[in-house]
This record gives C-alpha cells, sequence and structure tokens, in this order.
C-alpha cells in the first residue's frame, strides 16, 4: 500500500536533501537567526520562504495547466489548495505563537538536527507531543 | 539625525539567504514533478504517529499511506543539512535558545500546524506557490503573530 518503489523512495529522499541544504544555507536551521528575523533585526529570510514559493509556483503553475500526470504516481499535477474554515486562522495563530516563541518551525527543526544542533530534539519532542495531544482532544 | 538612523533591512546581505531560498524550492518542485505531490514538513508528525498509536485519527488513510515517504522526506531533510555543516566546513553547531522556549514552543507549533493544515512549508511554500488563498491567510496570521510573540518575549528581557 504505501510502498510505491525505490524509485519514488530515492526521488523523495533527494528532494529532501536539497530542501534540508536549502535551510541550512540559509541558516533557517538556526533559531537565532529565525528570531532576529521576528524581531525584524535582518529581513533576509523573506527571501527564503519568497524565493521557495517563487519557483515552486512557476513550475506548478506550467505542469498544472499541462493536463500531465506524474512519472512516477500517476497522479495528476494539481496545486497544494485547501479548503478555508476557521482552524486554518485559529491554527495559524497557534502555529505563530509557538514559531515566534521558539524560534523553530518543522522543516527548519529537522534541518538543525543536520547541522548538530542537539537541544533542538526537545523542540522536535514538543511538535510530536503537540500533533499528538491535538489528535486526542480534537 | 532628523529621521533616526538608517533601517537596515538585511545586514547579513541577502545572497545566502535567495539561494537558500531556492535550493528549497528546487527540492519541492523535484518530488512534486517526479511525483505530484507537494509535500509539507510537517505531517509527518501526524503520520509518524501512526506508528504507535491506534487511535482512529492517527490511522487516517492518507497518514498510513503516505507515512513511509514522509519519513524518507524528513531523513533528506536531515541529510542535506548534515551535508552543509560537514562538507562546508561550519561543523556542528548548537543553539543557546533557552530550552523552555524550544519545547512550549514546539508543542504549539505541533499543535497550531495540525489545527491550521499546514505550516512554513506546506502553506508558506507550497500553498503560496499554488496561489491558495486559504494558505496566504494562514501565512500572513502567523507571521503577524510570530513577531508579536518574539517581541513580547524579547521586551520581557528573555534573551536568547
Amino acid at each position: 500500500m504505501n510502498d510505491r518503489g525505490l524509485g519514488f523512495l530515492g526521488l523523495v529522499y533527494v528532494g529532501g536533501l536539497l530542501f534540508g541544504l536549502g535551510l541550512a544555507v540559509s541558516q533557517m536551521a538556526r533559531p537565532e537567526v529565525v528570531l532576529d528575523f521576528l524581531q525584524l533585526e535582518d529581513l533576509g529570510l523573506l527571501f527564503v520562504m519568497g524565493g521557495g514559493a517563487a519557483l515552486a509556483g512557476v513550475v506548478f503553475a506550467i505542469a498544472s495547466r499541462s493536463g500531465r500526470s506524474a512519472p512516477l504516481t500517476g497522479r495528476p499535477y494539481g496545486l497544494r489548495l485547501r479548503e478555508f474554515d476557521r482552524n486554518v486562522a485559529i491554527g495559524g495563530v497557534i502555529f505563530g505563537v509557538g514559531w515566534g516563541l521558539s524560534g523553530i518551525c518543522p522543516g527548519a527543526a529537522y534541518a538543525s538536527v543536520g547541522i548538530g544542533n542537539y537541544p533542538i530534539l526537545i523542540a522536535i519532542a514538543g511538535m510530536f507531543a503537540g500533533a499528538y495531544v491535538q489528535g486526542v482532544l480534537r | 539625525m532628523v529621521f533616526g538612523p538608517p533601517l537596515e533591512l538585511f545586514p547579513n546581505g541577502i545572497i545566502h539567504y535567495a539561494v537558500g531560498g531556492l535550493l528549497v524550492g528546487l527540492g519541492v518542485v523535484v518530488i512534486y514533478l517526479g511525483t505530484g505531490l507537494t509535500p509539507g514538513a510537517s505531517t509527518v508528525l501526524e503520520s509518524t504517529l501512526s506508528y504507535v498509536s491506534d487511535r482512529e485519527w492517527f490511522q487516517r488513510p492518507s497518514l498510513t499511506a503516505s507515512r513511509s515517504w514522509r519519513l524518507v522526506f524528513t531523513l533528506g531533510i536531515v541529510s542535506g543539512a548534515a551535508l552543509y555543516a560537514l562538507v562546508l566546513g561550519e561543523g556542528i553547531w548548537t543553539t543557546e535558545v533557552q530550552l523552555w522556549r524550544l519545547a512550549i514552543g514546539g508543542f504549539l507549533v505541533g499543535v497550531g500546524t495540525r489545527v491550521g493544515k499546514g505550516c512554513t512549508s506546506g502553506h508558506g511554500i507550497c500553498g503560496i506557490g499554488s496561489l491558495s488563498g486559504t494558505s496566504v491567510v494562514n501565512v500572513l496570521l502567523f507571521l503577524s503573530v510570530a513577531i508579536l510573540t518574539a517581541g513580547a518575549v524579547a521586551a520581557l528581557g528573555v534573551s536568547p
């Protein structure tokens, strides 16, 4: 069911590798850099999300208009569209408090492990606990 | 000076930020072109819980079917950052941010991404890249709340 072959998993690994490399190169894997950004002392992180979204956006737009499907899954190229509801707003606010307090978001936390930042494991444990509690209390 | 000191928006330059952002986007694009998936980094929290919790919520087919590739994606992220740390010679780096901030902040991030259906990558990169109004609202909210929170914490004298 969830085994889609080595080619599939290999490609996902390579994509993740580039993704993590980018988070390390941009220094977003360091909570201090994120907190400097959020305290408006260095706005460079705008280029991380902006650059990533711009590149992804161009490719998404072209591919989703092509009517083609992805070679490894047969899945049609589409967009990431989620229905808006109250939870999107509530979740955004909760996420914002957590991000502002810790300087860490999920992708950057995993990348932070890669640069040897072991104290970040406590943030990742917190994230798992939060996801679990949300699933239980929802 | 009448208008105060000049506002230094980018004291560390922008090149490494832009290059890093493009690499993040490239990672998303590689996965998307091969598989049609728009990967976010936060769903792995829930999908990995499906290995250890029998609760119906964590056994949703969307999670159990995606949990292996989501773990591989996460391992890739760790590896890519490790590659940078080892090859570019910056070596191991550890944060000075206080542990209680990491623990409580991490917990709220875990709750918030699940309630809000995404995070900085799912909404911020893939959702914005899809011109999704839902993602734009989510990102503007978490960004402004995070700025207020970080400012308030700093104003209380907590550092780092």
